[in-house]
């Protein structure tokens, strides 16, 4: 008996695990499209390393799903040879990124989660966990800061920067529930300690968005509706496009190395 | 047959003291405090390294710059241990390495000023970031601005002096 609860929470902690990882990689590949079409150098140079940041933690998270999962599965063969029904991430993060405005104010509702979910798994019951939370932790502190910081400068500046901030919102908005909606998995991860019950982050992230977007004289959509799916592999088409991207070398050349 | 001697863990810090940073290589491995633990286990040599950012891309070359400067000096078994716990931050960065950092042109970390995504209002936040004294390596005044949170490496922001007018990286804390 205690055999086969042991197995269902190792299935369950990877779950959990290439969530994580996976609402990484999905960012931080999007973001990366960016590199050499920034609107200035400086902005270009910061998203890259947002996306490079990203990236580092997908191989943390990634790499101890593959060390839980027990199957002999590394971050590389979980980001590259998975096909889009395996992938966990939120169907926010494979939005495109549609102008500077778009991918700021994703990035920024993202950040906001992000932060508040890695402090929590701080404090996780697996050290593993808590570890790669703290160092995660530390970039995405000036992640927030930076996103905050331009959807205000955006939002609450010209008529034309406000206008296209404002689009953005309302167009991602309804993205932003599923972070918030608990299933099996994450019942189980908080009942075992290992993270907490995402529905417990929305308080906090609520305050943290209606702060910066009300500085921002932006107004927050009305409307409640969630798109979901994601979490359970259940994507959008938008990610099939960057899966061809992203993995089409290790498609065409299985098990090429540098 | 005499026996194998192996060298003791404060030579091999010498010995660590003297890899560069692939990235800012007038400092070293040491200087920048991401060298955690060396220690013998049996005859092995274990280095316990931890990574600045975590998608650091000199990490890998990092290692492959300490294997190769221990191989170097005779060490035939060696292990290299990632250590993320606790996570590296700034102020590990020795006094010599903060020094060897301005000469070289980059504004060394001031303490204590981390982002810890707290959020304030606007007028205090800037406020505060310009009272931030980050002070010109060039010149040394402390008229500089932010021109981008990001700079030319992971660990790095942009700035602008503006009495020299010269941009220059700051090693911003983490």
């Amino acid at each position: 008996m205690a055999a086969i609860i042991a197995a269902v929470d190792r299935a369950a902690f990877f779950e959990f695990l290439t969530r994580m990882g996976d609402n990484t990689l999905i960012l931080g590949h999007r973001v990366s499209e960016w590199c050499g079409h920034a609107p200035v150098l400086e902005e270009d140079i910061a998203l890259a390393n947002t996306a490079l940041d990203l990236i580092g933690q997908t191989q943390l998270w990634l790499g101890l799903a593959g060390e839980i999962e027990g199957k002999g599965r590394n971050a590389d063969n979980l980001a590259f040879l998975r096909d889009a029904g395996g992938f966990r991430n939120v169907l926010l993060v494979e939005r495109p990124n549609g102008d500077f405005g778009q991918t700021l104010m994703r990035q920024f509702l993202f950040d906001a989660w992000h932060h508040g979910m890695l402090t929590a798994l701080t404090a996780s019951a697996d050290p593993r966990v808590a570890e790669i939370a703290a160092k995660a932790l530390k970039e995405v502190s000036y992640h927030l800061e930076r996103s905050s910081d331009l959807v205000i400068r955006l939002g609450d500046g010209t008529p034309e920067s406000h206008k296209r901030m404002q689009q953005a919102l309302d167009d991602i908005w309804t993205y932003t529930g599923e972070l918030f909606v608990a299933d099996e998995t994450d019942r189980a991860m908080a009942e075992a300690g290992i993270a907490p019950d995402p529905a417990r982050l929305r308080a906090k992230w609520e305050e943290i968005v209606t702060g910066v977007l009300t500085e921002a004289a932006l107004k927050i959509p009305a409307t409640g509706y969630v798109h979901k799916g994601g979490r359970r592999g259940v994507h959008t088409e938008h990610l099939g496009y960057i899966l061809a991207d992203m993995q089409f070398l290790q498609r065409a050349y299985p098990g090429a190395v540098w | 047959m005499p026996a194998v001697t192996k060298p003791s863990t404060e030579e091999v810090w010498r010995w660590l003291s003297e890899v560069p940073d692939p990235e800012i290589p007038v400092i070293s491995l040491t200087d920048l405090g991401i060298i955690r633990d060396v220690a013998w286990d049996d005859d092995t040599l274990v280095v316990t390294v931890t990574p600045t950012y975590s998608g650091c891309p000199a990490t890998t070359v990092i290692n492959l710059d300490i294997e190769h400067a221990l191989r170097g000096r005779g060490i035939g078994k060696l292990r290299l241990d990632r250590r993320l716990s606790p996570p590296w931050t700034t102020d590990w960065i020795s006094e010599a390495g903060r020094e060897k950092l301005k000469d070289y042109g980059i504004a060394p970390p001031i303490d204590g000023t981390a982002a810890d995504g707290r959020l304030v209002a606007r007028a205090k936040r800037l406020a505060e970031g310009a009272n931030l004294a980050i002070a010109c390596p060039r010149c040394g005044s402390t008229r500089t601005e932010k021109v981008s949170q990001f700079g030319s490496t992971p660990c790095k922001a942009s700035y602008r002096c503006r009495d020299c007018l010269e941009p220059f990286d700051y090693f911003k804390c983490i």
